[in-house]
């Protein structure tokens, strides 16, 4: 009995650590932007389908996974110099078409180079689960988790001990006076296209072995990690990281104990559900407008 | 009568336009594009008064379609209820829902917007997916053919014009709604809530009235799409149908009623275009997206528009 629970438990960690780390590219890109990245779920399409593709073409898996993680920031970088920084004071609307119409281009990019099949990634330690309190735990899990806790820790001391990363946080409290002190705005847009790229590519990686790698992957996952993001809180990071943990585990509970054919709703009615009573998000802060 | 304002100008000339292009359709899947875009445009003249006039995003209104769609399906075939009903009781149906939802749902602002309406649509269509039982699940359901007084209604050629009729009606509805009180109530709602509310206009109240009305319209649509291509699948409720109305609305240009007919039509039509690029088709279409809204930001219909009048001046 709570063995089955912690089953379920473990399960729904490891796909809300995906949730998370594409929620947290969500937060990263709106803090610097203001704008929403539909294109979020494609990068972690990129870094799956770019790793399976290196390690085909006779890479080693940790050289075919560093490279795939280069290219998916590369594609990141110049998403933002090609398609949103020439609109940039656009409406949301037309920016959240922008970005739309940059996910079926990637998509559709995938299409051509990689064709439409599924392909599968080997899991980087093997497929022989580890017992943990009677629930079988594949031992990808364990590394989806090890490496979302890392990559958590690396950017809290990024944000919170660099200079470059107290810029970023300086600009998204308040872009002018980031300004006023010289922090050139361009480059903080292009460094947080990057870093969301990155932590989508390694969200990819990461994810692969478990969902397989194929064009459309990105799709439902970008949505969700959005929901993660809103859930959280739009721009608050620690609140798309927990709030992407508690829809991948009520996923899971879902699943496990009630019906596995509405497993994808659960996340859209958690959302909306916290949404109709605390239109700010679970950890948002409310905010006043000025007129 | 002035001829030269858009809205009478713009009237006839669509009139005109439904009425002599069956000269310049040489066969059936010429008809069968130009039914599609009429029902694409009847769904976004609703959706551009939400988006475009009243300035609230939704990502959802395929889930509206697709109730439409399946509650003419549904009725007819499961329960033999006539077209006509079927069709009334799924807008009925819709109007009920999207009341229910449409206060808490346009209390929200910008991105949670967008997060809302898109979890609503994409909930809608999950049900429908999983339903197998009532709507036949992933692979769709067939559609009886529309009937009245014991009239089917069959073929293209019929279609187009009762197609034409709906659109011509919904335009006028939609340009006779832009110009009054209502309109200018919903104008100001999108320029600033606040204003708007201290110049007494009740902005909860607007915002439902043209959620509801525009999710009905899609609704309406959904019905008879569903008659006329005689099978529906959920793909039509899906998030990805949402996002092309969506498109169409914003790329032919916001706030305005001739541009979501004209977005409706391009992007209806560039998809047949696009085929010839075989696997390269969706990225093309990707590209010319990101394109168009980076140099038209306002969209074609008003960028052309102001283009033109600068011209003439």
């Amino acid at each position: 009995m709570f063995a089955e629970f912690l089953q379920f438990l473990f399960s729904g960690i490891t796909v809300g650590a995906i949730y998370a780390l594409v929620g947290l590219g969500f937060a990263i890109i709106y803090n610097a932007s203001h704008v929403i990245n539909f294109a979020q779920g494609e990068f972690v399409m990129l870094g799956g389908m770019n790793t399976v593709f290196f390690i085909s073409v006779g890479m080693p898996m940790p050289v075919a996974m560093l490279l795939a993680v280069v290219v998916t920031i590369f594609i990141g970088l110049a998403l933002e110099k090609f398609a949103i920084e020439p609109a940039r004071d656009a409406s949301i609307v037309t920016l959240i078409i922008i970005t739309i119409g940059a996910s079926i281009f990637l998509r559709g990019a995938a299409q051509v180079i990689w064709g439409r099949n599924f392909h599968s990634l080997k899991p980087i330690s093997g497929n022989d689960p580890v017992m943990i309190g009677g629930a079988a735990v594949l031992p990808q899990s364990l590394w989806v988790l090890g490496c979302t806790i890392v990559i958590v820790i690396a950017l809290m001391f990024f944000f919170n001990r660099t200079l470059v990363g107290k810029a970023i946080v300086a600009s998204a409290h308040n872009p002018l006076a980031a300004r006023l002190v010289g922090i050139n705005p361009r480059f903080i847009m292009l460094l947080s296209f990057g870093l969301s790229a990155m932590l989508g590519g390694i969200a990819g990686i990461l994810i692969a072995p478990i969902s397989l790698a194929y064009p459309g992957v990105g799709i439902m996952l970008g949505l969700k990690g959005f929901c993660a993001a809103i859930l959280g809180g739009l721009g608050n990071p620690m609140g798309a990281i927990i709030a992407g943990l508690i829809v991948g585990i009520s996923e899971a509970v879902t699943a496990g104990y009630i019906s596995s054919a509405y497993k994808d709703a659960v996340a859209f009615i958690i959302i909306l559900g916290v949404l109709f009573f605390k239109p700010s998000g679970l950890f948002g802060v409310r905010g006043t407008e000025r007129v | 009568m002035n001829f030269k304002t858009p809205r009478t100008g713009g009237m006839l000339t669509l009139a005109a336009l439904i009425t002599i292009m069956p000269l310049f359709l040489p066969n059936s899947f010429y008809y069968d594009i130009v039914i599609l875009i009429g029902i694409n445009a009847i769904v976004c003249v609703g959706l551009n008064l939400l988006i475009g006039y009243t300035g609230q995003i939704s990502l959802g209104h395929a889930g509206f379609f697709g109730i439409g769609a399946y509650f003419s399906g549904i009725l007819g075939i499961e329960y033999a209820w006539p077209a006509f009903a079927a069709m009334l009781a799924g807008a009925v149906f819709v109007g009920v829902i999207s009341f229910l939802v449409a206060r808490p749902i346009m209390k929200l602002k910008g991105h949670y917007l967008a997060m809302g309406t898109l979890g609503m649509g994409i909930i809608i269509s999950i049900i429908l997916t999983q339903e197998g039982d009532l709507t036949g699940g992933p692979d769709g359901m067939p559609v009886n053919p529309f009937t009245v007084f014991g009239f089917s209604v069959y073929g293209e050629k019929t279609w187009y014009w009762i197609v034409g009729a709906v659109l011509l009606i919904t335009v006028w509805l939609s340009l006779n709604l832009v110009d009054s009180p209502v309109g200018r109530a919903l104008r100001s709602v999108h320029g600033s809530e606040v204003a708007a509310e201290t110049l007494g206009v009740d902005v909860p109240h607007y915002k439902v009235l043209i959620f509801v009305a525009s999710a009905v319209i899609a609704s309406l649509a959904g019905s008879i799409y569903a008659h006329y291509a005689g099978f529906i699948t959920p793909e039509e409720a899906g998030f990805i149908h949402s996002i092309e109305l969506v498109t169409m609305v914003v790329l032919g240009g916001m706030a305005s009623t001739f541009g979501a007919v004209v977005g409706a039509a391009i992007l209806t039509i560039l998809p047949q275009l696009l085929t010839v690029f075989h696997d390269y088709e969706m990225l093309a279409f990707g590209a010319i997206l990101i394109g168009t809204m980076i140099f038209m930001r306002r969209g074609l219909v008003p960028t052309l528009a102001s283009l033109f009048q600068r011209k003439l001046s």
